[in-house]
């Protein structure tokens, strides 16, 4: 093989490896040292060992053990460095076992790496980035952009979660059954917050970045692999994946924003949406209703009136009655009242808005004013409506969206 | 806190814009602007006039040099700012990201000098 070949064939062995494996990688050599920076600056000499290396020697057959190995090797002299003795045996020893081995497999403890990024220790705003940095691998600078935040200031926040983890004694484990729900609520809200911020980012046409939302659905899917029996656990991919199935349709062939109503739902991923209708069945199987079963349900209601032309708008509200009753935010109150004004009528909708008056977090919310906006343009309000459309096309960070408002504000009568 | 958000743009673009489309532009400046006045954030802003009305003065040698054209010969100029009030630097990228600058230039947000800084 030529020099270039082989470094391309390195190259591509590692990016596979690092796709499919980083997290297990850092699950593993973080599991007992509880320090996951000093696991991320050791699997990241291994891959640069990797990269120097199998250009020569062609190559490994386990290219996983592989880098553990070598990782783990690094990861000692560093702790030897700093802590002489400690715990070095018994690394040894493990380490030993795997190299042993015909067909070493290792031991996938991202689970536990997750229950420690989503740790009540953990800032809850952090915990998404946590998560897809030492999991995927993602880099500090994407996950910055991604949440709109200073690349520095980013970093410090992780390495704080970090040092949070290996000094408060988060453990990587499994939680006891009857904290299973509450942890696993906090793994899936991470998770769809990353999802959640992919999907709203206009910059995601960028090829050469790793798409979040794509990533996040990556990461529900993993945890759908580790526990299949959780209903949340499929309900949550069953709404990304809806999500996801819609996201080119969200864009016409010359760039402009084309809302849920107006999609051309040939343009959907029918196969995804087959996927996410298969996870909501057999989470539904379960009896055990929760906010993504719920929100996957309503995504589903709206493939269903889109597809078939019959819409149930008293059962969709039925659904978003469900979600508050859960805890919902004004988020889920802002949705609800949209679905109102299809089964009831504009005015009544805006009553249901108008209840929500006075949350000071709604000051800020573009939904909540390009709602308040359509309501009030269907009312015949003429005025409300051009100064919700105002304030919506203020805050609206997507250009395509803002001139789709501005369309509809200098279409009001005036 | 207060930040200045500082708008960089290609000043020729603009220039080639249907007034349809400037009409539409002044627009979402005008509705950006609202948005932080109705969230009492916005403590002042102005757009400037065209980088070519700009001119640079200092003294060199004990003598004042005065000189036509902006400071820095770049294609992106500066075409008017955003001074807001909000809690930290997170706050103040948001509000950065929802500026139209962002969407057809440049928003560099810079934290005021203050003595704790």
């Amino acid at each position: 093989m030529s020099a270039p070949a082989a470094e391309a064939q390195a190259r591509a062995t590692a990016d596979a490896v690092a796709r499919a494996s980083y997290g297990k990688l850092i699950a593993f050599l973080a599991a007992h040292t509880r320090d996951v920076a000093a696991a991320e600056d050791a699997l990241s000499d291994a891959f640069a060992a990797a990269l120097e290396n199998w250009p020569r020697t062609g190559c490994p057959d386990h290219p996983e053990a592989w880098l553990l190995t070598v990782a783990r090797r690094r990861a000692i002299d560093a702790g030897r460095r700093q802590q002489r003795g400690q715990k070095v045996t018994r690394e040894l020893e493990l380490l030993a076992g795997l190299e042993n081995e015909e067909a070493p497999q290792v031991p996938d403890l991202r689970l536990e790496l997750m229950f420690a990024c989503a740790h009540p220790a953990i800032e809850r705003s952090v915990r998404a980035p946590l998560m897809l940095q030492v999991v995927l691998g993602i880099n500090a600078a994407t996950i910055a952009s991604a949440f709109l935040v200073a690349p520095a200031t980013m970093g410090q926040r992780l390495v704080r979660a970090k040092n949070r983890i290996r000094e408060a004694g988060v453990p990587f484990e499994r939680p006891l059954r009857e904290d299973l729900a509450d942890r696993l609520d906090a793994v899936l809200d991470a998770i769809y917050a990353a999802y959640a911020e992919g999907w709203a980012d206009p910059g995601g046409t960028d090829a050469a970045r790793r798409d979040l939302a794509e990533e996040a659905v990556y990461l529900g899917g993993v945890l759908r692999e580790l526990l299949p029996r959780e209903p949340e656990v499929l309900g949550l991919l069953a709404l990304m994946l809806y999500a996801e199935a819609r996201r080119k349709a969200r864009r016409s062939a010359c760039g402009d924003y084309v809302p849920l109503d107006a999609q051309d739902p040939s343009r959907w991923d029918l196969r995804m949406i087959d996927t996410a209708e298969s996870l909501l069945r057999r989470a539904a199987a379960f009896g055990s209703p929760g906010r993504f079963q719920l929100e996957a349900a309503l995504q589903s209601a709206h493939v269903h009136r889109r597809r078939s032309g019959a819409a149930n708008w008293a059962s969709v509200v039925a659904l978003y009655d469900a979600l508050l009753a859960l805890g919902g935010s004004p988020v889920v109150a802002v949705n609800r009242a949209v679905a109102i004004a299809e089964w009831q009528g504009a005015e009544a909708a805006l009553a249901a808005l108008g209840a929500l008056e006075g949350d000071s977090r709604l000051i800020q919310y573009q939904p909540y004013w390009a709602a308040r906006a359509e309501l009030s343009a269907r009312a015949g309000r003429q005025d409300d409506a051009r100064r919700a459309y105002e304030l919506a096309i203020g805050l609206e960070r997507d250009a395509a969206v803002r001139r789709f408002l501005q369309w509809r504000q200098a279409a009001l009568r005036p | 806190m207060q930040y200045l958000l500082m708008i960089y743009g290609n000043e020729t673009v603009w220039d080639t814009l249907s007034p349809a489309e400037q009409e539409q532009g002044v627009a979402a400046y005008n509705a950006y602007t609202e948005a932080l006045r109705n969230a009492g954030v916005l403590a002042g802003s102005n757009r400037l006039a065209h980088s070519a009305a700009a001119t640079t003065v200092r003294e060199t040698d004990g003598k004042s040099q005065v000189l036509d054209g902006p400071y820095a010969d770049a294609k992106e100029q500066l075409g008017g700012y955003y001074l807001i009030e909000v809690a930290d630097q997170d706050a103040a990228i948001a509000w950065a990201a929802r500026c139209p600058g962002a969407s057809h230039g440049i928003v560099e947000v810079r934290p005021v000098w203050s003595e704790s800084s």
